[in-house]
């Protein structure tokens, strides 16, 4: 591998000022499995790695009543799935934690290393789209928030300039008769990269019957994690129903930009779009306490 | 100049390890290539095939995707630490008796691996089994002698 320097950070402030110093050259290290494989590839030039695991405020797994869920960038994959009170109230979460990778992976791996990441693909993204979490990044200039949907820019590219970094990422309390769910498509049934993923989250009123507001964001058929406002809009105000379930699909498809690759093609993708935002939606709806239509 | 090592201290198979390494040698290089611990095996070099899965501070992981600074502190147990003096693990004369294995290469994450989930769950399923060792590729034996050895482990152990 590329030579380069090791640095340890305790502190956001340190961490900001040993990337700052280096500019693009500086990498943010948490679970390493996509960073370290990418310079090893040659993919990705790094002269310095800044370890962010020995950071207080990475590792934190919280939840209150009011903030709801304060979720470390450096928090692994496992910590939050064992976690039995973010299992109660985020199961729409664990459904991606608990399939990145093999038990390996997600012994290291972090969703916050998930979002800056920013592969088309990632499958945390559309949950934590469809849950309205918050980013937290730390910087020169001090700590900016901003709605995980426009973390991510293009291919491999997100907002964070020199000397910035994902700190945490803040997922509201859930709401009274709401219910996420995320599904991914892939050929086989474990380890692999999704052909097209779908995270949705709904909100019912009080009997159940009709959608107060719903989020659908989707993977693997855009540049970037693509979070479909159009799909939540049509459902507002409407009332449970399969003819609801299927126009927030029809405009999920609309919305997907899927390319021809290795994995699928776009009729498969736009396809699959509308597959995984039905029974997404359906499963969001029970986990809500209702009956999906 | 030559690279700057990074002097390392962890606990590897219960012994108190000091080694030096520079930052760029992933954990399994380090393992291999400065320390000799040459059971744990390098299959694809990144993070798909747990053919060099080691058990760091207790929870699986590909050691060719921790760096080797990452060790500072930790323990550390890898292929080499799973028999005692009496004799082979459960699991390793499991893998024997079921034939669970053909070239071997993959060998030695499976059993780590393996031990892991016996450690924590020892009384898993068959489809447990199959979903803990989803992140430890096989191409010879088609994994069913694999999920015997380790079904048969746990019932004797």
């Amino acid at each position: 591998m590329q030579e380069f320097e090791y640095c340890a950070a305790r502190t956001v402030r340190e961490a900001v000022s040993l990337l700052a110093e280096k500019g693009r050259l500086a990498r943010p290290l948490a679970g390493g499995t996509d960073v370290l494989v990418q310079m090893r590839s040659g993919r990705r030039q790094v002269e310095r790695l800044v370890d962010i695991k020995g950071i207080p405020d990475t590792n934190q797994l919280s939840y209150g009543p009011r903030v709801g869920l304060q979720l470390g960038a450096a928090v692994p994959c496992y910590r939050i799935y064992q976690n039995e009170t973010v299992s109660k109230m985020y199961p729409g979460l664990i459904d991606a934690a608990a399939l990145i990778g093999g038990i390996q992976i997600q012994g290291r791996a972090t969703l916050g290393g998930n979002l800056c990441n920013a592969a088309p693909s990632a499958d945390a993204v559309p949950s934590m789209i469809a849950l309205g979490a918050i980013c937290v990044i730390a910087g020169p200039n001090g700590t900016r928030e901003m709605p995980v949907e426009d973390f991510c820019t293009a291919p491999g590219q997100t907002v964070l300039g020199d000397g910035e970094f994902l700190v945490s990422l803040r997922i509201p309390p859930p709401r009274p008769n709401s219910g996420a769910h995320y599904l991914r498509f892939i050929p086989r049934n474990e380890m692999d990269i999704a052909v097209a993923g779908v995270g949705s989250s709904v909100v019912l009123d009080r009997a159940k019957r009709s959608f107060v507001s719903a989020r659908v964001a989707l993977a693997s058929v855009a540049p970037r994690p693509l979070y479909v406002k159009e799909a939540g809009d049509v459902l507002a105000g409407k009332e449970v129903s399969a003819k609801a379930i299927e126009d927030a699909a029809e405009a999920a498809m609309a919305a997907a930009r899927p390319i021809n690759d290795m994995r699928g093609t776009i009729v498969q993708r736009r396809h699959l779009v509308g597959v995984l935002t039905r029974r997404t939606l359906r499963e969001a709806i029970q986990r809500a306490g209702a009956t999906a239509a | 100049m030559p690279p700057r090592k990074v002097h390392v201290q962890a606990r590897i198979n219960g012994e108190e390890v000091e080694f030096l390494c520079e930052p760029r040698q992933s954990l399994l290089e380090v393992l291999r290539d400065v320390l000799g611990l040459t059971g744990t095996k390098e299959g694809c070099n990144d993070g798909n095939c747990g053919a060099c899965t080691v058990i760091f501070d207790g929870r699986i992981v590909d050691s060719c995707c921790v760096l080797g600074v990452e060790a500072q502190g930790r323990q550390i147990t890898t292929v080499e630490g799973i028999a005692s003096v009496n004799g082979l693990h459960p699991i390793q004369q499991a893998f024997l008796e079921q034939a669970a294995l053909q070239c071997g290469i993959c060998t030695p994450g499976f059993i780590v691996a393996s031990k892991a989930l016996l450690d924590q769950e020892p009384n898993p399923s068959e489809h447990r089994i199959r979903h803990w060792l989803a992140g430890n590729l096989c191409r010879c034996t088609g994994y069913d002698k694999i999920v015997r050895a380790v079904l048969e482990a746990s019932q004797k152990m």
